[in-house]
């Protein structure tokens, strides 16, 4: 992809990304039974990746690391080459990163910085002299460019993308700053009880690639493992570092309920245009999915569908992910269907998220709690 | 390179004049059809499914957009180290240059191209028409009959053979005689369109028909020229009969019916079927996104549209917008266009990059009151409708 065409905008040829993957998923239970967080379906036809890297690669970053930690099958199914995120370059491109230690005859994993660690020459090959890190965790559509621009001009050490929140989920636990009145940040806290301040980080973080090697180096000799505990919050103190605003839509995935909300929050039309439309499209792999086919009979309302489904039911406020079938009949309410799944004729299902493949036979009936959905695994028959 | 079984030619650089401003700024083989698709996706889907990797598309008029269309070929699997898709305009040659002057003069001009993989047959083939079809099987039953010329056939209704070049068969299947628009048939058989030849014999046919002097360096049309001399020579000809939907949407009527055939409970054409995939270079849009206020019935709909109004047996490319209280019915909405509040489009096709404002009329007055035909009203491609405008049935705008 050429990067969206900005005017002024930074030139990122200087820059290049990492993905860290290397990140607790265990709280979508069933979900990530068998993949990790950052091939999670999510939006009718994106995994969770696609937004961060998308983003990047709009943003004019042609060097991109992913760091695995475990279930990558899915993950790596689904970037392939990154041909999809036109990553498929004889210089740079996609760079796929392994996790090491589970090589180490003891297997002890220690955090997230021995994924960095071991993937040290990569990212000391790599010309750019800058580096983004981010993570999947966070769906938005940024723009980097403003970032990296604000944080060459103010000669930060470290920049963090920020957005400040008028209201917290309950069920959610967040990484939030509080930063003095230029934006330095001062404090920060990771996955709190109680949340302190109202800024929370976006899980994007700007250096200079020597610094990183330097703060690897250092928190390693010391025995810290952690990348944000560590590397970022036991800097604070002594390098300049800067939160930059983004004011656009995001959500925090990191809870099974969470997840459900912020799919279900993409029926509003600001919420989509916000991630959809803005700053860039969003890439996947495409699938070659024949367009929607609305029966005669059907009653579709308030939903976001992906190419591919054939509806004869009766679908509201629900998302519908890639060649999702839903027979005469049925009722399909506040509910997230992944991709192949099938609802037989006369089921009804409310607050309900099926992971892909799941066949839900006819008359069946299946209600989840609006705080509480009910989540039938991969491949489940009903 | 290594000797190569098949390859396809495909002939895509016809205008398609009768479908008029569909075809003002682009070939025929690169018109919109399906909600998500090109022409040319059908017969290059259709080769990469029967495992045909060698394609030569052979483009003439305006090609600029079906030449970035295609690509490198990789939307259909064609991007290979040997073969693969290679776009084949005319070009200058030692004795001059000249355009593509018929069917058979465009594989005269691209010997060398076929030479070079040196196939045992030649597939040839048109980008404008809509079918799923495996070559693979055609191609056994030409080795099987052991055949130097195959020709792909459809049973039409009686009334309707006049329309088509006929083929006469024996009851081997053998063809014996070929009408082209016949007023009285003598079979109903007619061609797809759809030739595999032995290359040995095509070539030796080409190159002679072209060095005959009357014909000025051109080997002119399969169907008047190389067809009708290697009948009279007694080359093997057998008919290979098509049983499934085939259509050539060579007209705006026909166009129109063709988006109406992929529509109700079991199309007449099923996309969606995952077994022979048709392949397009997928437009990367958000999902489709439907209101409370979205009232949508038997239609089939793609990605990057946002429906706020009414959709009724209709068909919708990426990107159209509906908005509140708006009606489609019985239409064909390509892509990017949109429909303002209260505008009512009924019997139409609505071109790329349509803005039709609010409370305006597409297809409902009709003047001609004496005919019991539908009558399909044509919007072309990047007009403006006026608010409150009334276009009446039948009228082509663009």
């Amino acid at each position: 992809m050429t990067p969206v065409y900005k005017k002024g905008g930074a030139n990122m040829n200087n820059v290049m990304a990492i993905i860290n993957n290397a990140l607790d998923e265990s709280f979508l239970d069933k979900l990530t039974g068998h993949r990790s967080l950052a091939s999670v379906p999510f939006g009718a036809r994106y995994r969770l990746i696609d937004f961060p890297l998308s983003n990047m690669v709009n943003s004019g970053i042609t060097n991109v690391g992913l760091l695995l930690q475990t279930k990558y099958r899915s993950l790596m199914d689904h970037i392939g080459f990154g041909k999809a995120w036109d990553l498929d370059r004889k210089r740079n491109g996609l760079f796929i990163l392994p996790p090491a230690h589970i090589y180490q005859a003891n297997r002890a994993y220690k955090g997230d910085l021995q994924n960095f660690a071991s993937n040290i020459d990569y990212i000391k090959r790599s010309t750019q002299e800058y580096v983004i890190i981010g993570s999947p965790n966070v769906v938005a559509n940024i723009d980097y460019r403003d970032a990296f621009k604000y944080h060459i001009e103010n000669k930060n050490d470290i920049t963090i993308i920020y957005r400040e929140l008028d209201v917290f989920r309950r069920d959610t636990t967040y990484t939030v700053m509080n930063t003095d009145d230029n934006d330095r940040i001062i404090d920060m806290k990771v996955d709190p009880k109680k949340n302190y301040y109202k800024k929370i980080s976006m899980q994007r973080y700007i250096m200079k690639k020597d610094l990183l090697l330097d703060i690897i180096d250092d928190c390693i000799s010391k025995g810290e493992w952690d990348f944000v505990k560590n590397a970022i919050i036991g800097n604070l103190k002594n390098l300049k570092v800067y939160g930059y605003p983004f004011r656009s839509y995001a959500a925090v995935i990191n809870s099974i309920n969470g997840y459900y909300k912020s799919n279900l929050e993409l029926l509003k039309p600001n919420v989509w245009q916000d991630l959809f439309l803005k700053n860039g499209p969003i890439y996947t792999k495409p699938k070659d999915e024949a367009p929607t086919a609305y029966k005669n009979g059907v009653k579709a309302k308030n939903i976001l569908a992906a190419n591919g489904c054939s509806i004869k039911g009766d679908v509201k406020n629900s998302v519908l992910f890639r060649g999702v079938k839903v027979h005469p009949g049925a009722v399909v309410k506040n509910s997230v269907i992944m991709q192949k799944s099938e609802i037989g004729p006369n089921a009804y299902l409310e607050n309900v998220i099926l992971d892909k493949g799941v066949q839900i036979t006819a008359d069946k009936s299946l209600k989840g709690d609006t705080n509480l959905p009910m989540i039938i695994a991969k491949n489940t028959l009903v | 390179m290594p000797k190569e079984e098949m390859i396809a030619m495909l002939l895509a650089g016809g205008k398609g004049t009768r479908l008029g401003v569909l075809t003002k700024n682009i070939a025929k083989p690169a018109v919109p059809f399906g909600a998500e698709y090109r022409l040319i996706d059908f017969p290059l889907s259709n080769c990469t499914n029967s495992g045909i990797n060698t394609v030569g598309v052979l483009t003439q008029y305006k090609p600029l957009v079906l030449n970035s269309y295609i690509g490198s070929g990789s939307s259909w699997d064609l991007d290979r180290h040997n073969g693969g898709v290679t776009v084949l305009p005319p070009y200058v040659k030692e004795g001059g240059g000249s355009w593509y002057k018929g069917t058979a003069d465009a594989i005269y001009q691209n010997i060398e191209f076929i030479d070079i993989h040196d196939p045992e047959y030649v597939l040839v083939l048109s980008g404008d028409h809509i079918y799923k079809m495996d070559y693979a099987e055609m191609l056994n039953y030409h080795k099987e009959k052991n055949s130097d010329i195959t020709i792909a056939v459809l049973e039409v209704p009686w009334e309707e053979t006049h329309r088509f070049g006929i083929m006469n068969t024996n009851e081997n299947q053998k063809i014996i005689e070929f009408q082209e628009k016949p007023e009285n048939a003598k079979n109903n058989l007619a061609s797809m369109g759809i030739y595999i030849f032995s290359w040995e014999y095509l070539k030796k046919y080409l190159k002679a028909e072209a060095e005959a002097e009357a014909n000025n360096d051109s080997a002119g049309d399969f169907g008047h020229n190389i067809i009708p001399k290697m009948m009279a020579d007694k080359l093997n000809f057998y008919a290979y009969t098509f049983k499934g939907y085939w259509k050539d949407v060579g007209t705006i009527k026909s166009y129109w019916q063709a988006h109406m055939d992929l529509l109700g409970e079991n199309p007449k054409l099923d996309l969606q079927d995952r077994n022979w995939i048709i392949y397009s270079v997928n437009p990367n849009r958000p999902p489709q996104y439907l209101s409370e206020a979205a009232e949508v019935n038997n239609s089939m709909i793609n990605k990057g549209t946002q429906i706020m109004g009414t959709v009724k047996n209709s068909v919708l490319f990426f990107g159209v917008k509906v908005a509140r209280d708006a009606v489609v019915e019985d239409s064909v909405v390509l892509p990017n266009t949109r429909i303002s509040s209260g505008a009512k489009i009924k019997n139409s096709i609505v071109g790329r990059n349509v803005i039709i404002e609010k409370d305006v009329k597409v297809g409902f007055e009709n003047d001609n009151i004496e005919t019991d035909e539908i009558e399909i009203t044509v919007i072309g491609d990047d007009e403006v409708i006026p608010e409150s405008s009334n276009i009446k049935t039948g009228m082509v705008v663009g």
